[in-house]
């Protein structure tokens, strides 16, 4: 079991759910990424989402296309994303999951992306235009390097594809509380209840994320209620603009809503 | 599991967000259907001939034919309605869009030719239009902003990336994502995410049927080359689909060189690329060592591209066609010559095709006979052009 399988477990095991932070790496240095990733750290975060920079990120919103060309345009490299989460975990020992698009990967190299990711101290991979027919090479490279590959679900799979991404998960699976960009409004809360109970029966056991949407402490407290992990993107990405100070309260927020569920899952 | 969909050899695949994917298996089930039934063919058919103007002419070029030292005759998607080949595509998949039940079209537009193509067949289907465009386009192609408009399109520029086709594309991907239950994505080129290599090429396979029966028709024999432009290259996989079982028939697909490829600011994606992953399929793009998508460069606004349409991809590494690419000078001469020896004002992106015959005719030795597609007409360049040609 990798950091976020053992983040999430433990959360679970305190009738808590795990706060997933999201923040695109060199956004908009590398150095204002380390010292933010710390802040959100030790304000609360389980999990951190590091954002692969993409020059041409089609499912992402208007907050994070801009996040990844700012920090395209401070230099930020795949060599150098790796240097950072070395970096982070000498001063950390909190869940990485990259998050990215494929073709950086699939330029690099997948063995390799992989095999450096994981030497770095990365915990695990996110590729947000890799459904499961394709990733195939990349789940076979994360194996052999010790990475979770985490799917993604949408309100619009089917049971097949359900059960196709569970069947290649590891980690956790991440679902999408919304057909729609990053940083959207969210949906009608039991639409989404709805649908993670649906995935929920056919997950194995595999703890499940929802995000895309959730932006407020009351937000996260809502999808707290149904879901193990709470995954909040725009919103930190815009909070964080404004300093690590910031970004640690918001955090703290966020952590608060977590951590009370208000409804205790059995076991 | 069970293998992916959709590939040409090593190219194409699926690779989007999950939300789409069943929307593309939809749209996959839906076509396989469509395709067999012969009411939605026989209505197709109606109104390639009837609306469209479909068959195209055979168009035989002997002043040019002069020039170049061969004979060369033009397959004329000039002539089509809306003025390019795009409309036989865009007629197809709204119909395709109407038997599904979707409400609302969306779809990227570089020339605006494609723009103007579903915008026509939306007002005549009185389905709902969108058209994103990069903002650059949005002014070098004026004319065509105006054209959609006047249909009843909703135009939205991009103001993202380098602010040209790639970018309309990206945005509508976001769109897509949004509103797919209801949606169809109208895509232009041969290229994206299974199935849209396959159904535009279907569709705009008629180009090359067409064109096959009439060569054989004039002149009683096959073709020695067929030209045509690449960017996304519905075009060109239009006619060379025509032809892929003959042998004895080289294809050649010419790229936008731009100002060179040895600037950097080209569109060759085929000549200069590497394989990577680009709006939903695996095929050549321009990129750098990190995977990040290079800004492309052609005068001509839909070869300003860096991607390319899977099949192309196979095509070209198994040597069924051989790419050149004809920089934006080169393509400048070929639209100058075919102005003045023809009487044909073409389209800045077929202009590529007829500023490399030369260099085809070079290759295949003087005295053969080659067919030209002719893609598009030039109107909606005058504006670049005027500035250009004193």
């Amino acid at each position: 079991m990798t950091r976020i399988g053992r983040a999430l477990a433990e959360r679970r095991a305190n009738g808590e759910r795990a706060l997933v932070i999201y923040l695109t790496a060199g956004d908009p240095s590398l150095e204002t990424s380390r010292t933010l990733v710390l802040a959100a750290v030790r304000a609360g975060a389980d999990i951190i989402e590091l954002g692969v920079p993409f020059s041409d990120p089609s499912a992402d919103g208007p907050v994070l296309q801009a996040a990844s060309q700012r920090a395209l345009e401070g230099g930020t490299t795949i060599a150098r994303v790796f240097g950072l989460v070395r970096e982070l975990r000498a001063e950390t020992d909190v869940a990485i999951l990259l998050f990215g698009y494929y073709n950086p990967i699939f330029v690099h190299g997948e063995d390799a992306f992989a095999r450096e990711a994981a030497g770095a101290g990365a915990d695990g991979l996110l590729v947000v235009d890799l459904p499961p027919e394709e990733a195939g090479p990349l789940r076979a490279a994360c194996d052999s390097s010790g990475l979770d590959l985490v799917p993604l679900l949408a309100p619009t799979s089917t049971d097949a594809r359900i059960d196709r991404a569970v069947s290649i998960a590891s980690g956790f699976v991440y679902f999408v509380s919304i057909t729609g960009v990053t940083g959207a409004a969210l949906a009608d809360l039991g639409g989404i209840e709805a649908a993670v109970a649906h995935l929920r029966a056919r997950a194995g056991g595999l703890p499940i994320a929802v995000g895309f949407g959730i932006a407020t402490p009351e937000d996260a407290a809502r999808i707290a209620r149904i879901a193990d992990a709470v995954v909040v993107g725009s919103a930190a990405v815009r909070t964080a603009a404004s300093g690590p100070e910031a970004l640690a309260a918001y955090v703290a927020s966020l952590a608060q809503a977590c951590r009370n569920p208000g409804w205790r899952r059995g076991g | 599991m069970s293998a992916p969909a959709g590939y040409f050899g090593q190219y194409g695949g699926r690779f989007v967000a999950e939300t789409l994917v069943p929307g593309l298996e939809a749209l996959e089930r839906a076509w396989a259907e469509a395709k067999g039934d012969p009411a939605f063919a026989a209505e197709l058919d109606a109104l390639l001939f009837s609306y469209a103007g479909r068959p195209t002419p055979l168009t035989a070029a002997p002043r040019l034919s002069d020039e170049v030292g061969a004979t060369v005759l033009f397959k004329r998607e000039d002539l089509c309605h809306t003025g390019a080949h795009k409309i036989t595509n865009a007629l197809g998949q709204a119909l395709l869009a109407r038997r599904m039940g979707k409400t609302r079209i969306i779809a990227e537009t570089g020339a605006g030719q494609h723009g103007v193509a579903t915008a026509t067949a939306s007002a005549l289907f009185g389905i709902a239009c969108e058209i994103y465009m990069g903002a650059l386009d949005t002014v070098r192609q004026a004319p065509n902003v105006e054209r959609m408009r006047m249909l009843g399109a909703k135009v939205h520029p991009v103001e993202s990336g380098s602010r040209t086709l790639k970018d309309a594309m990206n945005e509508a991907l976001r769109d897509w994502v949004t509103n797919v239950r209801t949606t169809h994505y109208l895509v232009g080129s041969a290229a994206g995410p299974h199935p849209y290599p396959s159904l535009v090429a279907d569709l705009v396979s008629v180009i090359g049927r067409e064109a096959r029966a009439q060569f054989l028709g004039l002149l009683g024999r096959l073709p020695d080359a067929v030209v045509a432009c690449v960017g996304g290259g519905s075009n060109a996989i239009g006619v060379f689909r025509g032809f892929l079982g003959d042998p004895g028939v080289a294809l050649f697909g010419v790229e936008a060189a731009g100002e060179g490829i040895g600037s950097g600011r080209h569109s060759a994606t085929l000549t200069a690329g590497r394989v990577g992953v680009l709006h939903g399929a695996k095929s050549y793009v321009l990129a750098d060592g990190d995977g990040q998508i290079l800004e492309a460069h052609s005068i001509a606004a839909g070869l300003d591209y860096p991607g390319v349409g899977p099949e192309h991809a196979a095509l070209k590494d198994s040597g069924r066609t051989t790419v050149l690419s004809a920089t934006d000078e080169e393509a400048i001469e070929g639209f100058r010559l075919l102005a003045r020896t023809e009487g044909i004002l073409c389209a800045l992106e077929t202009a590529h095709a007829v500023g490399k015959l030369r260099e085809v005719v070079g290759r295949l030795g003087a005295g053969r006979l080659v067919i030209v597609n002719l893609s598009g007409r030039g109107d909606k360049d005058m504006g670049t052009l005027s500035r250009i040609i004193p």
